[in-house]
């Protein structure tokens, strides 16, 4: 028994291409077919990162930026959570990188134009590598709801961006992390692309207590899964012979 | 009761937004953080094969230029072997075969530099046609879009290619082929990426 192919992909959890709530996608969602075939060797593989790549630091956005002795205004909290494929097998070794605006719902990027102020102690990006087990860990803050350019008043719900790379470039992930009880949540275009309620759930943080550090840092979990891989358990013939 | 089968669902997808710089790329954002940033070079400086550049511009349905979106690429070397443990087969000290450009702010052009690659042999035994398999994100796009990059100067070879063979219609073919010039004495692959209209690039559910 040895691994094959990705199991293919359930582009009905997904959000579809073209979400019209959601403005931006209409010129930028693909109108044809897109063409199915089985993952390749091109796609089973996929970039190798080490702790060579990056520094411990990285992964704390509550340090990673701020100056010596100063930290950045917001709540702190711990995002913590295991990569895992649809088997439930831990991915180790795996670069997970987050992006997030400030407890203000401020970005540093120079086309962002919010009012809310930056914060010149936070950064607001940070990156590590899954362990062993697949867990990964980074302490940051708790992100500002802002408002955004679609409908008049649209406000995204508190959210950090998470990137995923699993061990097959079909695996390559790019999601968005919320935290429970936000309201936003249900009011949102780019939340609601989704379409299966549960899929929704799924991108939705739970409170941990029992992760906190008492009187220091509040803590969130999220699990990440990718796309599982098949066993071949039988030799096939190949396709169209 | 029947048995459960207990799979997990993968993680549903968002779009990577106007700010997706800021995680993947902080320098282009305007601010420097990191020791390093990742995927600025992807073949290293001990790669055999020919040096060659690869350029394009993603297009949006209205004709424009996308200039808030993040590429990465992913190719084997110029053995036709990846830097995976999954695959048999040694690379260069240094060669990763991957990157990640993103585009101008003003023009939305992209550009990397690398290795050409060699042709695959796949699990099945089957040789694909060089290629770079790119992957493309931007606000916009609910899922990451996959395509292929295929050379213009390895017509017998992307005639025989297992996947491009897939594609039924011979004008959707050509545009994964990157069209060949030379700049300064240096090969350059020119591959804009349609997102729409009659020439829409192929994407691939893979
Ligand atoms: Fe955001």
């Amino acid at each position: 028994m040895k691994p094959g192919p990705l199991y293919q992909r359930d582009r009905q959890w997904h959000p579809p291409a073209l979400t019209p709530d959601y403005k931006t996608s209409v010129s930028r969602s693909p109108q044809y077919s897109m063409i199915s075939l089985e993952t390749t060797v091109s796609e089973i593989t996929g970039p190798v990162f080490g702790h060579n790549d990056i520094d411990p630091i990285d992964k704390d956005l509550l340090s990673n930026y701020a100056k010596p002795g100063e930290s950045p205004i917001g709540e702190r909290i711990i995002l913590h959570g295991r990569v895992l494929d649809e088997n439930a097998r831990p991915i180790p070794n795996t670069l997970v990188e987050i992006w997030q605006a400030n407890a203000g719902g401020r970005y540093r990027h120079k086309k962002d134009t919010y009012l809310a102020p930056i914060d010149p102690n936070f950064g607001g990006c940070g990156r590590t590598i899954s362990d062993a087990d697949g867990y990964y860990h980074f302490r940051t803050v708790k992100p500002g709801a802002y408002p955004w350019r679609n409908w008049v008043n649209n406000w995204r719900p508190a959210h950090i961006h998470m990137s995923i790379f699993g061990t097959a470039f079909a695996q390559r992930l790019i999601t968005q992390c919320y935290f429970e009880g936000d309201p936003l949540i249900a009011k949102c275009p780019i939340v609601n692309s989704i379409p299966d309620p549960q899929a929704v759930e799924q991108l939705t943080a739970r409170l941990d207590l029992n992760a906190t550090i008492p009187l220091d840092t509040i803590a969130y979990k999220f699990d990440i899964v990718v796309r599982g891989r098949r066993s071949i358990l039988f030799e096939n013939r190949p396709e169209g012979n | 009761m029947r048995q459960e089968l207990n799979y997990l669902k993968e993680t549903p997808s968002q779009t990577a937004g106007p700010y997706v710089h800021i995680g993947l790329a902080p320098g282009a954002a305007g601010f420097d953080i990191y020791r390093q940033e990742l995927g600025w070079d992807i073949a290293g400086p001990n790669a055999r094969g020919e040096r060659i550049r690869v350029e394009g511009c993603v297009i949006d349905g209205m004709g424009s230029p996308i200039k808030d979106v993040l590429l990465e690429a992913w190719q084997a070397n110029a053995e036709g072997i990846y830097a995976h443990p999954e695959h048999d087969g040694e690379v260069e000290e240094g060669f990763r075969g991957w990157g990640r450009v993103i585009t101008d702010f003003d023009t939305g052009e992209w550009g990397f530099d690398t290795v050409k690659p060699g042709p695959v042999t796949n699990a099945d035994g089957r040789v694909m046609a060089p290629h770079i398999s790119l992957w493309i994100v931007a606000r916009g796009i609910n899922v990451g879009l996959q395509t292929r990059l295929y050379f213009e100067d390895e017509a017998d070879a992307n005639a025989a290619d297992p996947v491009i063979g897939l594609i039924e219609w011979e004008r959707r073919r050509q545009t994964l082929i990157a069209r060949r010039s030379e700049r300064d004495g240096k090969p350059v692959y020119r591959f804009d990426i349609k997102l729409q209209g009659q020439d829409e690039t192929v994407f691939f559910d893979i």
